[in-house]
């Protein structure tokens, strides 16, 4: 370690910095204008993104450790800085009209929605639990607020309330765990746990091994699997839609990138230890995931439990610790992102001020008003449920075949299974739009419904259906990039 | 590599995940996850002495700050509840279920 190397170590976090900075001249600006106007710190939340995905993409392929091997930019951290940045840009375009609507700060909705990012970007780069922990943390903390930021709803204090004491008690207990492992270890970079864990597994070292569990736990609370997940569908009701869509998918993310970085990659040669544990969460996070959200009636609230259950088929595809079942994670939450970002755009279009409309019910034909947001729906709905030739298809099929390939059979058909029952909740949502007529009740008949919407939610629903389905037909490139983000990982078998 | 120390934490870090399960007080909860994170503290601090390196030190630094971070937050949530429905109970902030 050297201080002198410290200006020249800063390309490493360009994206980070790039982000962060743009989050302060968004607070700055914000100061300027007028509440009815941000449109400003939109377009400057916006460009900050694109550039710092511009970042993210010129340094594909280098591979590089700096500040005291803190942070470490290779392929995987950009794979995953690809997908949050596109999360994000998504839902900044599904915001700008849904902000104005339901009254939110802008200014500091937009903020918050960058420095989250920030922290997204640093726990990809993890090398060390530190990193771990502050990324969590900046990622959290503002979800946190922007969660409970809805003036207009009741449901939304109570709501980051709930996600924040859970959120922090799993940081707790990921903490914990750390120490756990810093007393076993002697330091808590990755490369050092990893050189240490075959020593700790021979002679198993209860420090070690409640380290270990200390933080799979903490790791599940933010990815929301099962015994773990009772958060999940209270903060996804309450919150804004838009940060619903962005903490589906953005967060959840996240979470995998750390327990992709840290479960799989550095504790690799306790494999069989933590297969078996995952065996185990991705059966119950699927099954209950699934047959929970057959019964909801709120659909933010059954995409909740659908986001739990696409957690357990990443879980499906990271049990196997190959090579191959990573990098069908990444592919799964690449493919993911799209689609659940494109089904929240529709809810946001479909809502009416205060969050109203948001029942299943109320989305009984709008096939007849609004045959384009339907046929989204639609697409959203198969790719979802995992219907061909849509990428969830694509997404499942490799979750799958990597389960069968390490000889997971019987883990890869309950999958299949439980992908059935799902099928049955995401189609009724198009059995309600096309099939039922609209009732005539005034509240529907005269309504502005979706008048509200600006050319954000349109925009983005078309990039987030046109890509599902390209992908769907041609997923090769995405299959070239997964592999190409494991490469240089000498550890994975 | 026990030492009292580190039964000590164990201990607080029980009795604050206790008292974050059975309390209903969202201010008593808020607490109990301060316990909790102390009690970290106080293990690192311990690992740090046993390993007679700095970086349990830093932790400690980083945790602080970040407790305080997400204290504020919280406080700020529960008051926001507490302005509008008169009450910081956690079994009556209950619109969501299911």
């Amino acid at each position: 370690m050297g201080i002198d190397n410290l200006p020249v170590a800063l390309s490493v976090i360009r994206p980070e910095l790039i982000l962060a900075g743009t989050a302060l001249v968004c607070i700055a600006l914000d100061l300027l204008y007028k509440p009815a106007d941000k449109m400003p710190c939109w377009a400057i939340a916006f460009f900050g993104c694109l550039a710092a995905l511009a970042a993210t993409i010129a340094a594909w392929g280098t591979e590089q450790e700096a500040f005291s091997q803190l942070v470490r930019m290779d392929n995987l951290s950009n794979f995953f800085a690809v997908v949050f940045l596109m999360a994000g840009m998504i839902t900044l375009c599904l915001s700008a009209s849904y902000v104005q609507r339901e009254g939110l700060m802008a200014g500091e909705y937009y903020t918050l929605l960058l420095i989250s990012m920030t922290g997204m970007l640093f726990m990809a780069q993890a090398n060390d639990l530190m990193t771990v922990y502050l990324g969590i943390e900046i990622m959290s903390i503002p979800v946190y607020v922007l969660v409970a930021m809805m003036q207009k709803s009741p449901k939304s204090p109570e709501a980051g309330l709930k996600y924040l004491l859970l959120g922090g008690f799993a940081s707790a207990i990921l903490l914990f765990g750390i120490a756990f492992l810093y007393g076993a270890v002697g330091t808590t970079q990755l490369a050092d746990i990893l050189r240490h864990a075959p020593r700790a597994m021979r002679a198993s070292d209860p420090l070690f091994l409640a380290g270990v569990g200390f933080l799979l736990v903490g790791m599940g609370f933010k990815v929301s699997l099962v015994p773990f997940h009772m958060w999940t569908p209270d903060a996804y009701e309450g919150a804004p839609t838009s940060v619903t869509a962005f903490m589906s998918v953005a967060v959840k993310a996240a979470g995998f990138s750390i327990l992709i970085r840290v479960i799989v990659l550095t504790l690799h040669p306790m494999a069989a230890t933590w297969s078996q544990i995952f065996w185990w969460l991705a059966v119950v996070t699927m099954v209950l995931g699934n047959v929970v959200a057959l019964v909801q009636e709120n659909i933010k609230r059954m995409l909740a439990y659908s986001s739990i259950a696409h957690a357990g088929y990443v879980l499906v595809a990271l049990t196997t610790g190959s090579q191959l079942g990573v990098q069908a994670a990444l592919i799964y939450l690449f493919i993911y992102s799209l689609m659940n970002l494109g089904a929240f755009g529709v809810i946001i279009a479909m809502s009416r001020e205060g969050d109203q409309g948001v029942h299943i019910e109320d989305f009984t034909g709008i096939a007849r008003e609004h045959p384009m947001y339907a046929l989204a729906m639609a697409v959203f709905m198969f790719s979802l449920a995992g219907v061909p030739p849509t990428a969830g298809f694509i997404g499942k099929f490799y979750a799958f075949s990597a389960a069968i390939k390490a000889g997971y059979i019987g883990l890869a058909v309950i999958g299949v299974l439980m992908s059935a029952v799902s099928a049955y909740f995401y189609l009724r949502v198009l059995v309600v739009m096309y099939m039922k007529e609209p009732e005539a009740g005034p509240e529907y008949g005269a309504g502005p419904w979706g008048a509200t919407v600006g050319a954000g939610v349109s925009v983005s629903l078309w990039v987030c259906a046109l890509s599902i389905l390209v992908l769907g037909i041609w997923p090769g490139w995405l299959n070239h990039f997964a592999h190409q983000a494991l490469q240089g990982l000498g550890c994975l078998l | 590599m026990t030492s009292e120390t580190l039964v000590l934490s164990i201990l607080l870090f029980a009795i604050g995940a206790t008292g974050f399960v059975v309390r209903r007080n969202a201010i008593i909860v808020l607490m109990s996850l301060e316990l909790m994170l102390n009690a970290a503290n106080l293990a690192f601090v311990d690992f740090s002495r046993q390993h007679m390196d700095v970086t349990g030190h830093i932790y400690v630094f980083m945790i602080m700050t970040v407790a305080a971070a997400e204290a504020a937050v919280a406080l700020a949530i529960v008051v926001r509840i507490f302005r509008t429905r008169r009450v910081v109970n956690l079994d009556e902030i209950n619109l969501m279920k299911g």
